[in-house]
């Protein structure tokens, strides 16, 4: 059984763009959304030097870092090309508009 | 028991039919005279006519009718009589009792019966609910207004021709299929549509960007308005509609207002009798719900996790329903749903996931001359999706080898071109398919050449594509028969071939100043547009053409052009620079390097109130401020901009600082007031948008305290006027300035400047800063343009003042004023679901 967080409607977050969150106690969250409206959930940090990814521009379904340009790879997390690393992906999924996040471990023991 | 059915169809008066007293049959009672319950009793009566006694409940008043032509009798090219499915001699022919027009209210599961709103309760063994789906209205004031309608079933047809035959001014909220049909059949009817989307791109669940770029253009060619990214406010009118409100005020008037913003599975009678409901009524592989006795298809079911809005789907449900009906035990599998469409009279096709993803590739064909777009979705040498604009010939075989998930790995490079082309001959290679052509075939539809005359081209010398180009044309407009020439310059030179200039990005096989050129040249307006038109090889680009192309739009329709905010690099979004560690700092403006104590106090007062850890003279001359937060930056901007300062674009592609040296207000050297002259030209180009970042300063003599010979524009003033200085900078490879000229006043020092930043803004390419530029062109070319040609440097100068005059707005007040606030702000869960 998985535990949801609906964080709002897709109208919230930008088209080729995205929206942070803070869940208490946790790493921030990047919330994307792509040009054909699907919508990922990544840990807020570059595999490289921990860059905000949500702060990087999103084509596709990948999203290049703000700070030294790396591709990273929106469904899987990993970066792409000759740079390797991999930033951990969050479930999502939609209900109607609604957008929903799988909740974090640590929060359900909290819970 | 004895049952008395009607009729009430419209089609038909519907004359009485006595069931036989005796039927001992098992009795199905449908609920839902719909399209898949139809489909549904048809199904059963192929396989076992005999087996169940049917009644069929319907709230529509009428016989059996096929809902997709609700639009061409809108548009006006069918009758309701085309369109009806089965007839009531069908049902009659059947033995199927039809109660139309009187919908079901409830179902008592453990007395096992039907209630409806006429009153009628009837007993069943087995019930099939297909109830469909409700559209969706979206909660705005005014939804309830007469003139407010959904496009669902026959009556809202009726209220369509009603309100055309009134004339006038017709809003249709949803640009998705079936708010598209609707605008189209009210324009055929002679009202003038305008249609609210709230997404940026039409029909985006089928559509990626570029197709429902092509979509919106053309509609809008047939006088429809199109309104993308559009909110509802509200749909107001006393006692009936008469506009809408958008949440950006604008006011659009209409006397009929049709929603069409999605549908929703029609759930409520499950729900209420008990059954299993998710987002539809959940069924197993043979449309059974999680009551043994009640099956559901159709719209209203989720199967497997998903919902169907199309009819494909529903199809193959009704033989696995009617298989479980008649023990024959096949199983519904789920569908993967291919959407062949004529939008108002447009060929669209989509099919599979064409969203893209990791691991990918997506072989995209654009032919602007046509309207073509085409775009194949591969992974691991499968097609995973498509999505086609113009030319829909192929989606039928593009679909098929999906579903199969055959490996197209020996086919791939001509895929695009369809089946004609990848399967014909066994030409599996594409240089061996391009052999394989006649001598006549064209090559380069846009400029008719042929392969002949293409061959001729580079057997006479042309050995690279760009030579081939100049030479015979071909390739030389829309780009789309690159690959083509470019394996006739490998079959005729073998390896020999001559790599051309250096393209833009991977996305395009055409360089910077192709893009530029052909910008102008086709006044073209947006990014989607310029990807279709110029044959871009990816959906939506990519982080280095993106922001470039935004800056050639934005450079060549000044005031006319919407930023895309999504194409540019952080920074330039944020106003600020973003840190190692994710947070900002921010520079606020110090004209000509001047300051005074107010703006030193509200600095001062930024750094104690939002705990910056550090505060520091740049080397810019002014302060910057570190460690802001985001979250913060509209706060900090705001008490900026109260003790007057405005940003520094310290983070931008853009007119940085302009420093300054004393000059002879107070120096025992200075010739001029430098001070004030970089002041005046910084007040003239701050804010414009550059293709890199450009610096200036001014010095008071030749000793040169500014560092003006190391700047994109620089000036040294001497006794007799003002040495102006061009291409420098400091950095990994320094280089200083080229004098341009020597000027005698003030006015004209700053003129020159003016013209110069227009003639870099224009010519140079995306991240080219000014010392490259120069080196390229060289400087004999930029004296030519502005110190040589008089009326050019006056033409540049206006140019750019006109430009500015819609760039001298402060960013950061926007900002601080909430503009843009889903930036700053984290989102904010509002409920915490299990499932
Ligand atoms: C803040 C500042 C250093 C300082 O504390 O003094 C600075 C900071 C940065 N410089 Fe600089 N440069 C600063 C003055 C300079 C100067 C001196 C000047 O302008 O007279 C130079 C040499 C002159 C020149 O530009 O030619 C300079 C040459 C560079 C270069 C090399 C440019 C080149 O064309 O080779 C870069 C790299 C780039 O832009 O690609 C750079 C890039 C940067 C960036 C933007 C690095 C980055 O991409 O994040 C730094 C941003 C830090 C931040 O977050 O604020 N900075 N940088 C100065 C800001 C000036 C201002 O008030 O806006
Ligand atoms: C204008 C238009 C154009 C379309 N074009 C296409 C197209 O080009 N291609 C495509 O694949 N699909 C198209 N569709 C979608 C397609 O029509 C639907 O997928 C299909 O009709 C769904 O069939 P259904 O039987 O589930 O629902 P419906 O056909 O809606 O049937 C449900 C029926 O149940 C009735 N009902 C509901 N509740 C009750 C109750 N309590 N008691 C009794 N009766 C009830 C409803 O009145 C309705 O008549 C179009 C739809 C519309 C409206
Ligand atoms: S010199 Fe290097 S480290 Fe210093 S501010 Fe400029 S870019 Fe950053
Ligand atoms: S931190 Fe993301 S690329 Fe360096």
């Amino acid at each position: 059984m998985t535990d949801w967080i609906d964080i709002g409607t897709l109208a919230d977050i930008p088209q080729r763009g995205a929206r942070t969150l803070q869940l208490p106690g946790e790493k921030e969250i990047a919330v994307f959304r792509t040009s054909d409206d699907h919508v990922f959930a990544l840990v807020n940090e570059c595999p490289h030097k921990k860059g905000p990814l949500s702060q990087g521009i999103v084509h596709g379904h990948a999203v290049a870092c703000p700070l030294h340009n790396w591709t990273i790879a929106l469904r899987t997390g990993e970066a792409q090309g000759n740079d390797e690393g991999c930033t951990p992906t969050i479930a999502v999924k939609r209900d109607g508009d609604r957008i929903l996040i799988a909740r974090p471990d640590a929060l359900k023991a909290a819970a | 028991m004895e049952v008395q059915v009607r009729d009430e169809s419209r089609a038909d008066g519907g004359d009485d039919i006595l069931v036989p007293f005796e039927d001992v049959r098992e009795h199905l009672v449908v609920v839902g005279n719909g399209m898949a319950g139809c489909r549904a009793v048809e199904e059963l009566l192929a396989r076992d006519a005999g087996r169940y006694r049917v009644t069929i409940f319907g709230a529509e008043p009428y016989v059996n009718y096929n809902r997709i032509m609700l639009s061409p009798v809108l548009a006006g090219e069918k009758a309701f009589d085309d369109i009806v499915i089965n007839d009531a001699a069908w049902y009659a022919d059947n033995g199927i009792e039809l109660i139309a027009g009187d919908p079901v209210t409830a179902i008592d599961r453990a007395a096992k019966t039907v209630t409806s709103k006429g009153g009628r309760a009837i007993g069943y063994d087995k019930l099939l609910i297909a109830t469909g789906s409700d559209p969706f209205i979206i909660p705005v004031p005014g939804k309830d207004l007469p003139g407010v309608i959904s496009f669902r079933d026959m009556k809202d047809v009726d209220t369509m021709l009603a309100a055309a035959d009134a004339g006038g001014d017709a809003v249709v909220i949803g640009g998705g299929l079936l708010g598209l049909e609707a605008a189209h059949g009210l324009t055929l009817r002679g009202m003038k549509v305008t249609v609210i989307h709230l997404m940026d791109t039409l029909m985006e669940r089928q559509l990626d960007e570029a197709a429902g770029w092509l979509l919106k253009t053309a509609l809008e060619a047939r006088g429809q308005t199109i309104l993308t990214g559009a909110n509802t406010a509200e749909i107001y009118g006393e006692g009936k509609v008469e506009g809408v409100r958008l949440k950006d005020g604008r006011d659009i008037p209409a006397s009929l207002v049709v929603m069409a913003v999605g549908i929703r599975p029609s759930t409520a009678l499950a729900k209420e009798a008990g059954l299993d409901v998710a987002r539809g009524i959940k069924v197993d592989d043979h449309m059974v719900t999680s009551d043994p006795d009640v099956l559901a298809v159709g719209e209203c079911v989720e199967h497997d996790g998903n919902v169907y809005g199309l009819v494909a789907p529903l199809w193959d449900m009704c033989r696995s329903l009617a298989d479980g009906l008649t023990d024959q035990h096949s199983g519904y599998r789920g569908s993967v749903t291919s959407t062949k469409l004529k939008v108002a009279g447009l060929d669209v096709f989509s099919a599979g996931d064409f969203s893209g993803g990791d691991g990918c590739e997506d072989i995209v064909l654009r032919d602007a001359s046509r309207g073509v777009y085409k775009r194949v979705v591969v992974k691991d040498d499968r097609i995973v999706g498509a999505v086609l604009y113009g030319d829909t010939a192929d989606g039928g075989w593009y679909f098929d080898l999906l579903r199969k998930g055959e490996d197209i790995a020996d086919m791939r490079d001509l895929l695009i071109f369809g089946q004609a082309f990848a399967a014909g001959g066994g030409a599996l290679d594409p240089k061996a398919a391009v052999a394989a052509l006649s001598d006549d075939a064209e090559i380069c539809g846009c400029n008719g050449v042929s392969k002949g005359q293409v061959v001729a081209c580079i057997a006479a010398g042309n050995g690279s594509l760009d030579a081939v180009r100049g030479s015979c044309k071909a390739s030389a407009s829309c780009g789309q028969c690159t690959g083509l020439v470019e394996n006739l310059l490998a079959l005729t030179l073998g390896d020999d071939v001559a790599s051309g200039p250096k393209t833009m990005c991977k996305c395009t096989s055409f360089t910077h100043d192709d893009v530029r050129r052909e910008i102008v040249a086709q006044d073209m307006r947006s990014i989607p547009e310029v990807m279709q038109k110029l044959h871009w090889m990816t959906p939506d680009g990519c982080s280095s053409c993106r922001p470039a192309l935004n800056y050639y739009l934005l450079c060549a329709l000044p005031g006319d052009y919407q930023d895309d905010q999504q194409s540019r690099f952080v920074n330039e979004r944020m106003h600020a620079n973003i840190q190692k560690d994710g947070t900002y700092s921010v520079v606020p403006r110090m004209w000509g390097g001047l300051t005074n104590p107010r703006e030193l106090r509200a600095i001062a007062d930024v750094v104690e109130k939002y705990d910056a850890p550090m505060v520091k003279v740049t080397g810019g001359q002014r302060l910057d401020i570190f460690g802001i937060k985001k979250e913060d930056l509209p706060a900090v901007w705001a008490d900026l901009n109260a003790a007057g300062m405005v940003s520094g674009h310290a983070y931008g592609k853009s007119l940085r600082t302009v420093k300054t040296c004393v000059g002879s207000e107070w120096c025992r050297f200075g010739t001029q007031d430098s001070t004030g002259l970089g002041v005046k030209i910084e007040r003239m180009t701050w804010g414009s948008w550059m293709p890199h970042k450009f610096k200036i300063a001014a010095s008071g003599c030749p000793r040169n305290c500014a560092e003006a010979t190391i700047k994109d524009f620089g000036v040294v003033c001497v006794d007799s006027g003002y040495e102006l200085h061009v291409g420098g900078n400091g950095g990994i490879h320094v280089r200083a300035t080229d004098l341009l000229c020597k000027v005698a006043t003030e006015q004209e020092a700053l003129d020159y400047c003016a013209a110069f930043i227009q003639l870099y803004r224009e010519e140079a390419r995306y991240l080219e800063r000014t010392a490259p530029w120069i080196e390229r062109v060289g400087v004999e070319y930029i004296k030519q343009r502005i110190v040589e040609d008089d009326a050019g440097r006056e033409a540049l100068r206006a140019r750019f003042l006109h430009s500015q005059s819609f760039s001298q707005d402060d960013p950061w007040a926007e900002r601080a004023a909430g503009q843009h606030a889903e930036l700053h702000q984290h989102l904010q869960p509002i409920a915490i679901a299990a499932e």
